[in-house]
């Protein structure tokens, strides 16, 4: 890995989100909105505290996965990944580089939609709301490296689209949001666990009825660490140097 | 002795169950521009990207500046330039020629330089989207071109260029070759021949003929280099291929 290219490759793909402000406002204000819905629709306070926590875990996961997957595709149809592969960039430059520019996306989008949580919409954790933003910022880095994966797998801009009711839906489902996890028939219980949502749902789920919640996110964070890496790394697998 | 950019010996693609390139040889010396003429679907990118190391299930040897093809040592000394242009149409000019400089370690006073080059310094803050085809193709010749590559690999960069700009890189692909750069450039326009050191011509997968121009209209007594590229399609159609390839038999055994 070569810091000089993968800043170099990060610095390019923030300038390209930069060019495209409606998508910038997009990730920023629509996670604000939702939770601003929810809260208003949540007549139970204790209901939005727990139910709004864990939701800033998923706006990322979401977001960050169709951004991903749909600029990387750009890359792929474009002809500018094979050019690249084909310069001495290397592939954990170009994995590396996607990774710190979303990365850093879903730390603002993160501070920005915990901070129209808590003060705007009264959100009340038990636990540091700092540990809010951390998770939020793992489950995106999630996100974005599971689009770097998915968009491997599509031909077509459309097609990566209709990735995210694939790869997502179904977590969003089983990931203990509308039915606890505990609760659910067995084989859908085991499905859960291995599903990375889950994690950041529970992790989050802890900030928001634990004091002391360091305990149990470890356990939490290193899980979506693992899904991260594991999903990169088959990533890479994935930028072929050659056309077929 | 002739020093060569570019060997290929009994190279062979196959894409699907369709062989694009069968049994190529090629010689391209360094410090030349070689224009590789043919009607499209001949195989003239698949050759290129042969060359670049990018194209899988290649059979036969290619050796490219004394490395086997595609070796990651190639990859700061070989500039490829696709048909379609391959940059950031969401970036301006300057971007994307700032980003592909810094990843062949080449410096910031070259972008400006090579962007003279291609005749684009007025455009250096406007985004790729809002040029013309033409000036965008000439973006992603710029970008082949920050690295200082010792060999220049261009499919059809020429293709929707006004006259003048054709003559203007055409005489850019001379002034590169006189300063030691190899140019192996791509074309289905015949009259493009005439601005090429040495001509290779590739037809379903097969090369007519690998000579220069003048030699070329000598052998086969045409005026021109289409009439020449006739000449021969109707040579190999008539079963007379060993004219079109002297010295070389037309179905050498396989090693």
């Amino acid at each position: 890995m070569n810091p000089t290219r993968t800043a170099a490759t990060a610095g390019r793909v923030l300038a390209q989100l930069r060019a495209d402000r409606r998508t910038l406002a997009l990730m920023l204000v629509v996670p604000c909105v939702l939770l601003g819905l929810l809260a208003w629709m949540s007549q139970d306070a204790p209901l939005f505290d727990r139910s709004g926590a864990q939701l800033l875990g998923l706006f990322p996961l979401v977001v960050m996965f169709v951004v991903t997957s749909v600029t990387t595709l750009g890359e792929r149809t474009s002809g500018t990944l094979e050019r690249l592969l084909s310069t001495p960039l290397g592939r954990t430059d170009f994995l590396g580089g996607y990774a710190l520019a979303f990365g850093a996306m879903a730390v603002l989008q993160a501070l920005v939609a915990t901070a129209f949580a808590v003060w705007v919409c009264g959100l009340e954790v038990q636990g540091p709301v700092v540990w809010l933003v951390v998770v939020a910022v793992a489950s995106g880095l999630l996100g974005t490296t599971l689009g770097l994966l998915a968009s491997a797998f599509a031909r077509t801009e459309f097609q990566a689209v209709q990735f995210m009711p694939a790869f997502v839906l179904p977590q969003l489902l089983l990931c203990g949001l509308f039915v606890p996890r505990d609760q659910m028939p067995r084989a859908l219980e085991l499905l859960s666990a291995v599903i990375p949502l889950s994690y950041a749902v529970d992790a989050l789920g802890a900030v928001a009825t634990t004091v002391e919640p360091a305990a149990e996110l470890g356990a939490d964070l290193a899980v979506l660490a693992a899904f991260a890496a594991g999903s990169i790394a088959l990533a890479s697998l994935t930028l072929r140097r050659h056309t077929p | 002795m002739m020093k060569y950019a570019v060997r290929a010996e009994g190279l062979s693609v196959r894409r699907g169950r369709h062989e694009v390139l069968r049994d190529i040889d090629l010689a391209v010396p360094v410090g030349q521009v070689v224009g590789l003429l043919g009607p499209s679907g001949g195989g003239k990118s698949t050759l290129m990207r042969s060359v670049v190391g990018v194209q899988e299930r290649v059979s036969g040897t290619v050796e490219v500046l004394g490395e086997p093809a595609g070796s990651p040592g190639l990859r700061r000394r070989v500039g490829y330039v696709t048909q379609s242009p391959s940059v950031y149409r969401d970036l301006t000019v300057g971007q994307n020629l700032r980003y592909f400089a810094t990843l062949v370690g080449a410096d910031r006073g070259r972008v400006d330089q090579v962007l003279g080059q291609v005749d684009l310094g007025g455009q250096v803050d406007q985004r790729v989207a809002d040029l013309s085809g033409g000036q965008a193709s000439r973006v992603s010749l710029a970008a082949a071109l920050v690295g200082h590559p010792d060999l220049l690999v261009l499919d059809e960069p020429t293709v929707g260029l006004d006259p003048v700009l054709r003559r203007s890189l055409w005489q850019l692909f001379a002034t590169l070759a006189a300063s030691g750069t190899t140019v192996l450039v791509s074309s289905h326009v015949m009259d493009e021949a005439a601005r090429c050191d040495r001509l290779v011509l590739l037809r379903e997968g097969r090369i007519l003929a690998d000579d220069t121009l003048p030699a070329l209209l000598d052998r086969t007594g045409a005026d021109d280099a289409e009439g020449a590229f006739l000449h021969l399609v109707d040579d190999a159609a008539a079963g007379r291929t060993g004219s079109s390839a002297p010295g070389r038999a037309p179905h050498r055994s396989r090693r």
